[in-house]
């Protein structure tokens, strides 16, 4: 650390958050929140999606400008104006969605932040400074290899050092382990606790898990709708608390009852698919896979190693460059009159990009599979557009779509909504077989218990399911046979019975 | 060209290579002012029109001032003024940098007609060249070997854009805003100012393109002087694949094609000569075929440039 000195001496930053209040119009976004996050210690934001953990760290970054409320740093308040008066502070946030610059090296990209650029890079220089930088961290990427050849935890690594390297001492990472394995994940979350044990820095980690929040952090504060339902260190507080913290009164639904179906035939069938991804390389390679009727199959793997391009090609929007697909023995083309005739029906991640037409109301995004049909059309072409109406009315009672009317724009709606309102579309008519990929992301607790069951409720009902996910819990909640996908093959596959956690972690990090 | 009968076909290889120094230096610099601006992630489809303004500007300049040199830094200027005015108006929210840029085309195009119409007649003193070829008897080589001036800054730029994208600071910076509006707001970069400021630097390239067909080649000021260089450049941008060294090689290309039907003519063969004439049209529609792809997006293409999405 010959550049920054001041990292090895002067503690990390303490940052008290003083009754912060923040509005959006007449949403209260945030309502009189108070945390203090001390220097050195590992402090847990939990709550649910919308709770306001984002608002609050992007008041404290000068995304936002809270409406109420002080912010300190080291007993001096400071009115923190932008992201870049942040790092002055010493104040780095870790982002969800990676910023880094996909096309550029690990050392472009740790330059580029930096404060004082020279006009011309003296990259000798600066490849000695950032090698000397590299070697005082606990963990270590090439520079010289482009930022879109790493996989997503060296991506999420990067993003750290980064922080790091441009001097910040108050780490904020939001949701930190989302594109991680459970392995990626221990080692990155065991790698800043080591820092802050060390007194090198302080962590803010945004989570909504809350293994995470046991494991790692020393201390938690809990948001719910915008306000503060309890804060406290980790070790004084039970799971029943902080799941008590987090959700309130409200009554979470019972996991889905799985009933013992009698395993028929085989409906859906894949043999030896080969699928490219954009830039012409090989994403899935040579899959085959069986589903039963009555049965789930889960895909499980980190984001990016051939789903995106498997669930695009069952859908039809990417062509397969060999293999095939069986429905019940026949031969599938993907055609439209295929899809009704067989009864296949798909929820694909993204639903509003993937599935909906944005522009369209919720009614109209609803008759999307039928609307071609009786009773929605007569005299074979024109449509009925009260049909239709009555037909969105229908689904959006029966599924609980939260909406102004079945005649708004879809886009409107929130992402949950828009999940239910896809489901309810691809659930309502004769399902045989169900494709779904990442279907609860980004939702509630009660609304992942909800599209759970209902998913849940089609298996029963003898659908044939394949399920494609990120979500390991999910896989193990819902999947009678898990198949691990690993950088295009499907490499590891297990029943339900014999799963182990560990054992599939393994292999979505590496063939093994 | 008299005597072109001595060298045979010889002499079309000369004289393809010698137009190819000649006709490629107005792509080259449209084509290195498109590779900043698209590199800032933003696509200028308005050169056409900057490069026929710039034309324009610099001719009247060297025919009222009689320099030149003056001609092009002017052309540059009015280039770069067309520039950002499509920079500021792409700085609007939901508004396409594609439609901007056709009206921009229509609108420089149509402003340099207008106020280009008195120095029509009047004569403008011509850029200087080096004669490299002074050592040959023949003529051909003579004329081949006679390199402009602004080709040779031209080339010497192309190496320097290349160097400055990696090695300076606003290399860095206009990669970054070109490739992810996330990871440059992240930084606290400006997304529009430094988009603005590509497209304006791309713009005085083109317009100095623009200022070499009117002072140099073919050296004169009217309605048909350019024959789509501008409009080819974009195409020549995708087949660079965004790369300054690249763009040097392929306006060569272009350049050549160009010379084509000329140099068939000064050994007899004049049949054919508007097809030859179309040769240019051909390789883009060709190269573009070529390198595109129903499978996968362009390799090399800036994150955030609308014709890679």
């Amino acid at each position: 650390m010959t550049e920054k000195p001041a990292m090895a001496t002067l503690p990390p930053p303490d940052v008290m958050v003083t009754d912060m209040t923040k509005r959006f119009g007449a949403l209260v976004a945030l309502d009189a929140v108070s945390v203090h996050f001390e220097s050195g210690t590992f402090h847990a934001l939990l709550g649910e999606n919308g709770a306001g953990k984002s608002t609050l760290v992007k008041c404290l970054m000068g995304y936002y400008q809270a409406d109420e409320g002080d912010i300190s740093v080291n007993g001096v308040t400071q009115h923190v104006t932008n992201p870049r008066h942040a790092h002055h502070l010493g104040l780095g946030m870790v982002y969800q969605h990676f910023t880094l610059v996909p096309s550029m090296t690990v050392a472009e990209n740790l330059v580029l932040g930096e404060e004082g650029l020279p006009s011309v890079i003296n990259w000798k220089e600066h490849l000695e400074i950032l090698e000397a930088f590299m070697q005082s961290m606990p963990f270590r990427l090439d520079l010289n290899r482009p930022v879109s050849s790493l996989a997503a935890g060296e991506k999420q690594k990067l993003e750290i050092l980064k922080q790091l390297h441009l001097g910040s001492r108050f780490l904020i990472l939001d949701e930190p382990t989302s594109v991680l394995t459970p392995d990626e994940a221990d080692q990155i979350l065991g790698l800043m606790q080591q820092l802050t044990d060390e007194n090198r820095i302080s962590v803010v980690m945004i989570t909504h898990k809350l293994r995470e929040v046991e494991a790692y952090a020393n201390e938690v504060s809990v948001l719910r709708n915008g306000r503060l339902a309890g804060q406290g260190y980790v070790k004084d507080l039970t799971h029943a608390d902080l799941i008590r913290m987090m959700i309130g009164s409200e009554k979470v639904s019972k996991p889905a009852v799985r009933t013992e179906a009698s395993r028929r035939e085989i409906a859906f069938e894949i043999r030896n698919l080969v699928v490219g991804n954009d830039k012409g390389l090989t994403a899935v390679s040579d899959a085959s896979l069986q589903v039963k009727e009555g049965e789930i199959v889960g895909i499980a793997g980190v984001s990016g190693n051939g789903q995106t391009e498997l669930v695009e090609a069952l859908s039809g929007q990417r062509d397969e460059e060999s293999g095939e697909i069986f429905v019940r023995g026949m031969k599938y083309g993907k055609t439209r009159s295929e899809m009704r005739e067989f009864g296949i029906n798909m929820l694909p991640e993204d639903p509003l990009n993937n599935s909906c037409v944005r522009e369209m109301t919720v009614a109209e995004n609803l008759a999307i599979r039928n609307f071609d049909q009786p009773p929605t059309t007569y005299a074979g072409c024109l449509i009925n557009r009260g049909a239709v109406r009555r037909h969105g009315r229908d689904l959006i009672e029966r599924f609980r779509i939260k909406t102004q009317g079945p005649d708004v724009r879809i886009e409107t709606l929130s992402g949950g909504n828009v999940q239910r309102t896809v489901l309810a579309r691809e659930l309502a008519g004769d399902v045989e077989v169900l494709i779904v990929q990442n279907p609860c992301f980004g939702l509630d607790l009660n609304a992942v218990a909800e599209i759970r069951n209902r998913i849940m409720e089609a298996r029963n009902g003898g659908a044939t399911i394949l399920l494609i996910s990120e979500d390991l819990d999910e896989i193990l909640e819902l999947a009678d046979r898990i198949i691990v996908m690993f950088e295009g093959h499907f490499v590891f596959e297990t029943s339900r019975e014999k799963a182990d956690v560990h054992e599939i972690g393994r292999h979505m990090a590496s063939h093994v | 060209m008299t005597d072109g009968g001595d060298l045979g076909w010889w002499g079309v290889l000369i004289a393809v290579m010698g137009g190819a120094i000649r006709v490629s230096t107005p792509y080259l610099f449209v084509s290195l002012g498109e590779t900043l601006t698209e590199k800032g992630g933003r696509v200028n489809l308005g050169l056409e029109g900057i490069l026929v303004m710039g034309a324009m500007s610099g001719y009247g300049t060297a025919v009222v001032t009689g320099e030149p040199w003056l001609g092009v830094i002017v052309a540059g200027c009015a280039g770069s003024a067309l520039a950002l005015l499509h920079g500021l108006i792409c700085n609007l929210t939901r508004v396409n940098d594609i439609a901007v840029g056709i009206s921009l085309f229509i609108f420089g195009t149509g402003l340099a007609f207008f106020l280009g119409k008195p120095f029509i007649n009047p004569s403008a003193p011509r850029l200087p060249h080096l004669e490299l070829g002074a050592w040959s008897t023949y003529p051909q080589v003579r004329s081949a070997l006679e390199i402009n001036a602004l080709f040779i800054i031209g080339v010497v730029l192309a190496f320097a854009l290349a160097w400055g994208l990696k090695n300076m600071k606003w290399g860095l910076i206009l990669r970054t805003v070109g490739d992810s509006t996330e990871a440059a707001t992240a930084l606290g970069y400006s997304v529009n100012w430094v988009r603005t400021m590509g497209t304006v630097a791309g713009g005085f390239l083109s317009g100095v393109g623009g200022s070499f067909l009117s002072l140099y080649y073919p050296g004169t000021w009217n309605e048909g002087l350019s024959s789509g260089q501008g409009l080819m450049a974009v195409a020549l941008v995708i087949f660079a694949r965004w790369n300054p060294i690249y763009c040097f090689y392929v306006s060569l290309l272009f350049g050549g094609a160009t010379a084509l039907g000329p140099a068939l003519q000064t050994v007899g063969i004049t049949s054919n000569y508007y097809l030859y004439g179309a040769a240019p049209y051909f390789l883009t529609l060709g190269l573009l075929i070529y390198s595109s792809s129903t499978k996968h997006s362009l390799a090399g293409a800036p994150g955030e440039v609308s014709i890679s999405r």
